[in-house]
């Protein structure tokens, strides 16, 4: 079997912050509620505390983001989601749940630099002064949905795998050496 | 003459000297200057010709109201028409041109109409288009056209980038001038978070050219103390050169900010439209100052007395040597002493009032200046620059005058506070009795979501022309404890400013003008609106404010009125004998000043105009020459031409090729939906028009979704995964739609059902392996058994083909043996390349969307948006199979019952054979006899796909005809679009292999 190839094979750009697309990486889609028997179990199974609303909570090489009421995005290595599937299949059995890997469906990228914030400031809807640690936003980039958090001293830019190369090219027009804000 | 001055010039840098051209006469100017600054400096007076009599005009002011000195900007991909001289900033190799004139600036045949003035009477637009109706069209239009019009539209494309940015702010001061940095600085003392925008580039306002003092400083110091202590706190934004464009519900506010006209081509963005989030606005837009309305006062020469001053201090620009200042208030006065004191001549101050002794009158006859009272301006004297004015009473009608020689004029009739983004959202305003001017009624605001005001006026934007900080600071306080913060200090920074007497409103001067000078009044610089013009206007009947601006076209132009707009209410409300506050004004509305479309339209352009869907094959496709089309957002392959094969050939290869061997479609685009639950079964059922719930784990089904009325609104292969779930494909533009509709019906309606769904289209790349060796191809793969036996019609099933993990269904939409594959999307391109490398020697070939559509309709399958358009139900088109007669319910099922779509009278889905073997023209009806109450021939149908039949070696058609099933074997007649009709017999839809062998095998 081929290795697997994300949207953009790796595609960066460099300006006033420098802009990666991340490669694979391992994503499952959560679908459950608080209340369902088992639920801090399966995020426990994988190491996580559960999500505050709006926050993303990070372990040793995966991380779950709250989306909304009932749903969960997790993220880790591309080759790991087997094992957390199991994983959450044998703590959620007998509740009402779904998980679905979603890793090639999307895109991730990296935005880094000192002035990394101005690039998203220009693209999405977010008052991002006000933005707690941790804090994912759901939202979207000019014309489609994507999300993304604070960590490491840059941003974490999800979006659809279909829309990789405009997104790509939104970032990298607002990263423009000279527009800075 | 204009010209430089010796010394002074406080924006000036002397020592940076540039370069610039205007109707490619070469001039210099320096850095700090304006253009308008520039061009005056070169005594280059007449900037341009007027819209209507294409009169010589020149420059009237020096800031945003400026209606005349609007030039053609820049050349080529940077042309940008209508640019205000007054706010353009200068740099080096500036070319720009003067506007609406023909054949020159300096001789224009146009001006004729200026004698012809009668011919073009207010009104004259209206008046022209209802009668006669053909002398519009032929006579009017055409040489209008050719005379009127403002500057160049570019042709090019445009050479800059644009972008746009979100900001988030408690409070948005607009207006950098004294108001607007105190109003800053006290809600910044107070935490909150600031911004402060100002649409020049320099901080201040005019305090600094007026001489005020504040907290014992000249205005210049204290501004450049507060900028300091501003720009060193954290909650405070500062933006030069932004203007607040518009204020919008729920404190949604668009600035434009000019990051780069003053230094084209630099690389940084022309303009960036700041999209803003503000608890509050602050409206510290300041004052305009009014013309007066005396004949001749659109003469070049002619300026705002305020103008007059800006330019000799902030310039050094003197606008003539010999000066008249007419004023019916004091602060004039102060362009007066400013000429006196830059080593100019002022021939006279003509005061309209009767008496003029305050402060600063005292002080200009202190100085010499010969200060006329009761006087006015009879009419200016010259062409294209003021060479004298008569003098008059103001009293009178304007005969007796006295003349006086001089080269330029400063006039002021009072000042108007800039309401506009406090009226933006609705704030209301209130007449002003002693300035004579509209101002903001404090008690009927804008009010924000929360009832309360979003938008407060301070200092002289608020009435408060002289108490400014004062009134800023009182405003303040409101909006401080408003947003819950404490005042950090209450009490106002000292502002000096002399006493002044009151002005006296003069609307017409003199008072009594008869009509030959009012024909010459301008009320309207841009639009050529005459005091006469307005006046007429009313006598016509047009009382209403609205309706006379549209009449008249007053404040209609690029400058919006910001000059005309109070004088012309107020010779409306003269003519109507109605007080001004009756009379109202007009609606004031964003932007404040004009917006490029390119800031609008941000980063949106080129490459990411718009997000364009890709799949993962998408780049195998491109380098091997795929024709795309649009289908949503997606580019898919519409054919794959080889060397010399137009689209059609290729069609035609790809069907043939599929039919006979092996075709490969990339299917990713296809919507894929999991729904997971206790009651997804019961969900579906209620989703599709057929019963989902009761397929068997491992099968596939195809299923109709309709709407609440019964239209038919997606189909698609529903396979069931395991007990609680199933898989819905969906159309390639129909996924997000139904995924929507699922959540709406989940979330909205049976929110206590037990169903998750999740949208995975974009996980899977999908490979339709379609042809006689299909099955040879998969198991050339191999790795999965994939046997008629194993693997039968409608079903599917997980395992490895070539290493890859897939899920294969078998399912067919051309009729062929068919599967299609899916894999995970970061293994899509990979797979395909294996399945075209594998599949050679079995001879695979890809095939795009046509041979896709014309495979199906051979098959006599439906397509969502061929067959269906939003008023087909499924019954219309023969699915009557696919319909649960057992259900109790359905979405669909009792819209489907209503009279009008259970009448057999409905067209109905057949085939058509041509019968000279011609393809039907798309969208083609189908003809009966006789014609409607229109004149329109009767139709009894139509056709919903057409195309010709590589397979068949002829035209087939799919189409609605009335009661079609019941007409077997009938010859019907189609329009052509070219006139004639097309023959055809009504058959069966489905043309070929009606048994359906070559799938089964």
């Amino acid at each position: 079997m081929s290795d697997p190839v994300s949207a953009l094979g790796g595609a960066t750009f460099d300006g006033f912050a420098s802009v990666r697309e991340m490669g694979p990486a391992g994503m499952i889609s959560l679908r459950v509620t608080p209340d369902a028997k088992g639920f801090a179990d399966a995020f426990g199974a994988l190491g996580l505390a559960v999500p505050e609303m709006r926050r993303i909570a990070l372990g040793q090489g995966v991380a779950a983001a709250w989306m909304s009421p009932d749903e969960y995005l997790l993220v880790l290595d591309y080759a790991a989601t087997g094992d957390a599937m199991a994983a959450l299949d044998r703590a959620l059995a007998g509740s009402h749940y779904l998980a679905v890997v979603v890793s090639d469906a999307r895109a991730m990228f990296r935005v880094e630099g000192p002035r990394a914030d101005q690039v998203l400031r220009k693209l999405a809807p977010v008052d991002i002064d006000r933005m707690a640690p941790l804090e994912v936003k759901r939202t979207r980039t000019a014309q489609v949905a994507a999300a993304f958090w604070h960590h490491d001293g840059g941003y974490t830019v999800v979006c659809f795998r279909s829309v990789a190369g405009y997104v790509m090219g939104l970032l990298s027009h607002s990263a423009m050496v000279g527009s800075e804000l | 003459m204009s010209t430089r001055l010796k010394s002074g010039g406080r924006l000036l840098d002397r020592s940076s000297a540039l370069e610039f051209s205007f109707n490619g006469k070469r001039m210099r100017g320096y850095t700090g200057d304006t253009l308008a600054a520039a061009l005056l400096a070169n005594d280059q007076m007449l900037v341009g010709r007027s819209f209507k009599y294409h009169r010589p005009r020149g420059i009237v002011a020096s800031g945003a109201e400026e209606p005349n000195a609007l030039v053609n900007l820049g050349k080529g991909a940077r042309l940008e028409p209508n640019q205000r001289t007054t706010t353009t900033e200068l740099f080096d190799g500036l070319d720009c041109t003067s506007q609406n004139h023909f054949p020159s600036l300096e001789f224009d045949v146009g001006v004729v109409n200026n004698y012809a003035a009668r011919m073009l009477p207010g009104g004259f637009y209206y008046k022209t288009f209802i009668h006669p109706r053909a002398a519009w069209k032929h006579l009017f239009e055409p040489i209008i056209r050719k005379s009127a019009g403002l500057g160049r539209a570019p042709k090019d494309r445009d050479a800059d980038r644009y972008e746009q940015a979100y900001g988030f702010c408690d409070v948005l001061v607009a207006g950098g001038g004294i108001a607007g940095l105190q109003a800053t600085l006290v809600a910044a003392q107070a935490g909150l978070r600031v911004w402060l925008v100002e649409q020049t580039a320099h901080w201040g306002g005019r305090a600094p050219v007026d001489g005020d003092v504040i907290d014992g400083k000249p205005a210049a110091d204290w501004v450049e103390a507060t900028i300091g202590a501003l720009s060193a706190m954290d909650n405070v934004t500062l933006r030069l050169r932004t203007m607040a464009a518009g204020v919008h519900d729920h404190g949604y506010l668009l600035l434009d900010e000019k990051v780069a006209d003053h230094t084209p081509g630099d690389g940084r963005p022309r303009h960036r439209l700041w999209r803003m989030r503000v608890a509050r606005t602050i409206n510290a837009t300041g004052a305009i100052e009014r013309p007066l309305s005396f004949a001749g006062n659109d003469i070049p020469g002619v300026m705002l007395a305020s103008a007059v001053r800006d330019y000799i201090v902030n310039w050094a620009v003197s606008p003539g040597d010999r000066t008249v200042v007419v004023t019916n208030n004091d602060d004039a006065y102060r362009t007066a002493i400013a000429l006196k004191e830059a080593g100019l001549e002022v021939a006279a101050v003509l005061d309209a009032r009767m008496v003029a002794d305050g402060p600063l009158p005292t002080r200009a006859r202190a100085l010499g200046i010969r200060v006329e009272t009761g006087k006015g301006i009879a009419k200016v004297k010259g062409g294209k620059r003021v060479t004298g004015i008569e003098m008059c009473n103001q009293a009178g009608e304007g005969a007796a005058s006295t003349h006086i020689a001089c080269d330029a004029v400063a006039m002021s009739g009072g000042w108007s506070p800039v309401v506009h983004l406090w009226s933006h959202c609705g704030g209301k305003l209130t007449w002003d009795e002693a300035g004579a001017f509209f101002r903001p009624d404090a008690t009927r605001p804008p009010t924000g979501a929360d009832g309360q005001a979003m938008v407060h006026a301070v200092g002289a934007a608020n009435g408060a022309l002289r108490d400014v900080m004062a009134d800023t600071v009182a405003g303040m306080k409101i909006v401080v404890q408003a947003l819950g913060s404490k005042m950090k200090t209450a009490k106002a920074v000292a502002h000096d400013v002399p006493d002044e007497a009151p002005m006296e409103p003069v609307w017409i001067m003199p008072q009594g003008a008869g009509i030959a000078l009012k024909s010459k009044m301008w009320l309207d610089y841009q639009n050529d609106v005459k005091v006469s013009d307005v006046q007429l206007a009313a006598r016509e009947g047009y009382e209403s404010v609205e309706h006379t601006k549209r009449y008249t076209t007053l404040g209609m132009a690029t400058d919006q009125g910001k000059l005309s707009n109070i004088n012309g209410l107020a010779v409306l409300a003269d003519s109507l004998n109605t007080p001004i506050p009756m009379v109202g004004t007009t609606t004031f509305r964003p932007p404040y000043t004009p917006v490029p479309l390119g800031a609008l339209a941000g980063e949106a352009r080129g490459e990411i105009f718009q997000p364009l869907r890709k799949t993962p094959m998408h780049g195998w496709h491109q380098a091997h020459n795929a024709y795309f089309e649009p289908v949503g957002l997606w580019r898919r392959p519409y054919c794959f031409p080889r060397a010399g094969e137009t689209h059609s050939q290729a069609v035609h290869r790809e069907v043939l090729n599929t039919r006979a061997k092996l075709g490969l479609l990339d299917a990713s685009t296809l919507g894929k939906i999991i729904v997971k639950g206790p009651d997804a079964g019961r969900f579906l059922d209620m989703l599709y028009t057929g019963v989902m719930s009761s397929l068997p784990i491992g099968k596939c089904r195809y299923g109709l979704m309709c709407n609440e009325q019964g239209f038919l609104s997606d189909d698609g292969v529903v396979a069931r995964i395991d007990e609680e779930t199933w898989l819905c494909h969906t159309t390639s533009g129909g996924a997000d739609r139904i995924h929507g509709w699922m959540e709406d019906w989940l979330q909205c309606e049976w929110w206590d059902w037990q169903v998750y769904t999740a949208n995975v289209t974009e996980q899977y790349a999908q490979v339709a392996i379609v042809g006689p060796n299909a099955r040879a191809l998969l198991e050339k793969l191999g790795g999965m058994d994939v046997s008629a036996a194993t693997l039968p019609f409608m079903q599917w099933a997980d395992g490895t083909l070539g290493g890859f993990p897939v899920r294969a269904y078998r399912i067919s939409f051309s009729g062929e043996l068919s599967y299609e594959i899916a894999v995970p999307a970061s293994h899509g391109a990979a797979f395909w390349q294996a399945c075209v490398t594998a599949g050679a020697e079995l001879g695979a070939m890809p095939y795009g969307t046509e041979a896709l559509h014309i495979m199906r309709a051979e098959k006599g399958f439906i397509m969502i948006g061929d067959e269906t358009d939003g008023t087909i139900i499924p019954q219309d088109l023969g699915l009557d199979w696919a319909i649960s007669k057992k259900k109790a319910d359905f979405l669909g099922k009792r819209g489907q019952e209503r009279d009008f779509l259970a009448n057999p009278e409905r067209w109905k889905l057949v085939g058509f054979e041509t019968l000279d073997g011609s393809v039907v023209p798309d969208g083609a009806y189908i003809l009966a006899s006789g014609s409607n109450a229109n004149g329109q021939r009767n139709v009894q149908g139509r056709v919903t796909s057409t195309y010709h039949s590589p397979t068949l070696g002829r035209g087939i058609a799919m189409g609605l005809i009335h009661k079609g099933p019941a007409r077997m074997g009938e010859v019907v007649e189609f329009n052509t679009v070219t006139g004639g009709t097309v023959k055809a017999k009504i058959v069966d839809a489905v043309f070929f292999d009606k048994e359906g062998e070559k799938q089964n095998v």
